[in-house]
């Protein structure tokens, strides 16, 4: 079973080979892991297609970020911004000149060579008129690309853009090809330690090790890689109790999870991640338009039992759009905290001394079910009803909610990391708009001074979690159960990922 | 009593176990032992009689006040879904077993495209256009029931129709309404009475699938059908969060069914 690179074929019948010897071990007694030469990880969400670079949902870039696809830039198990494409960059001392040094030798897996133009592609691809990439507007400052030689790519800003080399770190930033970008929603080809081979809907995606990986220190030391998608966190864990899955990076129950403690096989690791949990409000629509209604329905809200609630306990408390692994997080749950007589007092202040009634558009997900139902309890207490309506997520919650901005409340957990900005964006869907808000937010552009940054992050959350156009209410933690043999996977979670390249077997 | 038990014991345990539950069905409108929607949540998953009767749900919740308004809900839409479906039915059976002809035809496939539709899918349906909850639930349960009802009530009223006597009715010249109400509906009652009761069991058991699945009560609104929903993850630490609801609606199921069956071999005239 130790044959080096191989066609994908003669891998297919390897994998196929081996997750036979798997089975038969299984039922034999203990597990040869040491002839396991690929590994099974488990998601709750199937990914809608392979292309991070055209649709929002971060199940798209925890399949292939890093394992297909690679960046200019990367973010590491830190969260820091790394060199990967772009060996190496000088900025222009008014920070409007970006000049990145590309590497030479890397190829794309159908064989294309990656060079300035092809690097220049990607990125027009991602910013023009007819891009439908979920991060668009962190091209928007980009206003010209130059390609002096191979080897040299020059972005040319029309505004000092500080995160640039952060987002360009991002899925939705990746490098495509130019034969292959329109297919990559269902044969995805990048450039990464791992190729695409098969996608089961509904079933799994499954990857090869790339033999011709350009960075041989960084090359994925396993030959293969299946992502499987289960909803049910009962067939989650069932999966894993029965070595179906290697690892569930990411658990969906929380309460499921003290059941693998003490196993002997399985570990528990319990990280962070950049999943807040935030119930939006309507500004623009009555009663949200007042701010003290917000303040009064933030005020009724005890978040640590809504952290017990809903989550079993696991989860951190925040105050404003912001986690406490984030640069410059300020903790603010103290602003507005939990008191009910306060909340009764203000929102009567705001003309409505009988209370109020509303409804909240909650996605089927046991989060937000569940958070929604404590919430609905505590509501109450001060006289406000709130109705519960199921939204299917993610078709009609986006078409409703994101899109067509019809409704009171919702609750979602947005996953994506230093997104304060959303509520600088126009149209989004709190449609709060606060001039004071954006031009902090472009001054945190204006500067590429990390100190600088984090001080105006913090002045940025002081807005938020003063004006509450969401409801703050917790982050939750990454709930990771895998098997004690498996190394290298990622503890906490940056960015939303599942990054392969470094994870092997334990003999 | 211990007589009549003795007679008809499956007419007896089928009285007593749905006279029990719609007794407390109806008490949890006045009394609960704790508010059923209070929300305690340190007081979360704690066992039976460690706090409260029955123990608490995930949030804290009584689980034995959560089972009486459960009660209520669940049987209060299986009354008013039967009895919508049973009327409605009937008086189209009726009405066609008068008529037959084309009319028999175009209702018995109508009956037959209903029955394809399992009530689940059509409260989904119903669900989208109208949003979930009681009213849909009742709709959608009604749905299912008037097919039943309309089929049983043609053959029975169609038995009717020839004996001797309604011959006789037609031939002094009684108009079919007269002789619908005055003959045949009197002389297929009992039939009718006794597939209510069993399709009150059925009907029950619909709206817990219904609120198992997200498409019943809105929350906070008990029901048994979520709480058992609910209490799927729970199960290795807290099992009389899944016990509980499922033996509810069990019990219920077999009450209706056996005081079905009961009163079918009381009326039943060949049985006598």
């Amino acid at each position: 079973m130790r044959i080096p690179s191989l066609p994908h074929a003669a891998f297919l019948l390897r994998a196929s080979l081996a997750a036979a010897a798997v089975t038969a071990a299984g039922f034999a007694g203990p597990v040869f892991a040491a002839a396991k030469t690929s590994v099974t990880i488990g998601m709750s969400v199937e990914p809608i297609g392979l292309d991070p670079t055209i649709a929002a949902p971060v199940a798209i870039g925890q399949v292939t970020w890093q394992n297909i696809f690679e960046g200019l830039t990367t973010i590491d198990r830190q969260g820091k911004v790394q060199p990967q494409l772009a060996e190496s960059w000088d900025i222009s001392d008014d920070g409007l000149t970006y000049t990145f040094r590309l590497r030479q030798g890397v190829s794309f897996h159908d064989g294309e060579t990656f060079d300035s133009s092809v690097a220049r592609f990607a990125i027009d691809r991602a910013r023009g008129d007819a891009s439908v990439n979920p991060q668009k507007r962190y091209f928007q400052s980009i206003e010209s690309i130059e390609t002096p030689d191979a080897q040299t790519l020059v972005l040319k800003l029309g505004k000092p853009t500080g995160s640039l080399l952060y987002w360009l770190a991002w899925p939705s930033s990746s490098m495509v090809g130019t034969r292959s970008a329109d297919n990559n929603k269902t044969t995805p080809v990048g450039t990464g330690p791992f190729k695409f081979v098969n996608w089961a809907k509904g079933e799994k995606v499954e990857l090869a090790r790339n033999p011709d990986y350009w960075n041989s220190q960084a090359a994925a030391k396993l030959e293969g890689a299946v992502f499987r998608f289960m909803s049910d966190p009962q067939a989650q864990s069932a999966a894993l109790q029965a070595g179906d899955v290697d690892a569930f990076p990411e658990f969906a129950a929380p309460e499921l999870i003290q059941s693998f403690e003490g196993d002997e096989r399985l570990a528990t690791v319990i990280g962070h991640t950049e999943l807040k949990v935030v119930a939006g409000m309507n500004n623009t629509r009555k009663p949200f338009d007042d701010k003290r209604v917000r303040q009064a329905l933030m005020m009724a809200i005890d978040r640590n039992m809504i952290v017990e609630g809903a989550w079993s306990g696991l989860g951190t408390s925040i105050g404003s759009h912001y986690t406490p692994n984030d640069p410059g997080y300020v903790d603010l749950t103290g602003t507005y905290t939990y008191d009910p007589e306060k909340a009764k007092a203000l929102l009567a202040e705001a003309g409505y001394p009988d209370g109020l009634s509303f409804t909240i558009k909650a996605p089927q997900m046991a989060y937000a079910q569940r958070t929604s139902q404590v919430m609905q309890a505590m509501f109450s207490e001060i006289g406000v009803t709130m109705n519960i309506e199921t939204t299917e997520f993610p078709a009609k919650w986006v078409s409703d909610v994101l899109k067509a901005g019809d409704y009171d409340m919702t609750i979602v957990a947005h996953a994506e990391p230093m997104d304060i900005d959303i509520y600088a964006r126009d149209p989004y869907y709190f449609n709060y708009k606060n001039p004071a808000f954006n031009t902090v937010l472009e001054k945190v552009q204006q500067t590429a001074d990390p100190s600088e940054q984090a001080a105006l992050y913090g002045e940025a959350q002081k807005i938020l979690a003063d004006d509450v156009p969401a409801l703050y209410l917790f982050v939750m933690p990454k709930l990771g159960v895998w098997d004690k043999k498996l190394k290298g996977l990622w503890e906490n979670e940056p960015i939303p990922s599942n990054v392969l390249a470094e994870v092997h077997w334990e003999e | 009593m211990i007589r009549a038990l003795r007679r008809r014991p499956v007419l007896m345990i089928g009285a007593f176990t749905t006279t029990l539950l719609t007794a407390v069905a109806l008490l949890s409108l006045f009394w609960t032992p704790f508010p059923p929607t209070k929300i305690q949540i340190l007081q979360r998953l704690k066992p039976p009689l460690e706090q409260g009767l029955l123990g608490t749900d995930q949030f804290g919740r009584d689980v034995a006040s959560m089972l009486m308004a459960g009660a209520w809900n669940s049987l209060s839409i299986a009354f008013a879904a039967v009895l919508i479906g049973a009327t409605v039915g009937t008086a189209i059976g009726l009405v066609v077993s008068v008529r037959r002809g084309w009319l028999e035809m175009l209702v018995m496939r109508a009956c037959d495209v209903i029955f394809a539709v399992p009530p689940i899918l059509s409260a989904m349906v119903l669900g989208a256009f109208i949003g979930a909850g009681r009213f849909t639930a009742i709709i959608a349960i009604a749905t299912f029931m008037v097919p039943v009802f309309a089929r049983l009530t043609l053959a029975a009223a169609l038995q009717i129709w020839t004996r001797a006597y309604v011959h006789a009715a037609i031939g002094m010249g009684r108009s079919p309404l007269k002789i619908t109400v005055v003959h045949v509906l009197p002389n297929i009652a009992n039939q009718i009475v006794v597939q209510v009761t069993i399709q009150l069991g059925l009907a029950i058991l619909t709206e817990a699938g219904l609120s198992y699945l997200g498409l019943g009560l809105a929350p906070p609104a008990p029901t048994w059908g979520r709480m058992l929903a609910d209490a799927q993850t729970f199960f290795g630490q807290a099992p009389w969060l899944a016990l509980l609801p499922g033996m509810a609606i069990a019990l219920a199921v077999t009450g209706f069914s056996l005081l079905g069956d009961g009163l079918r071999d009381m009326l039943d005239p060949r049985s006598r």
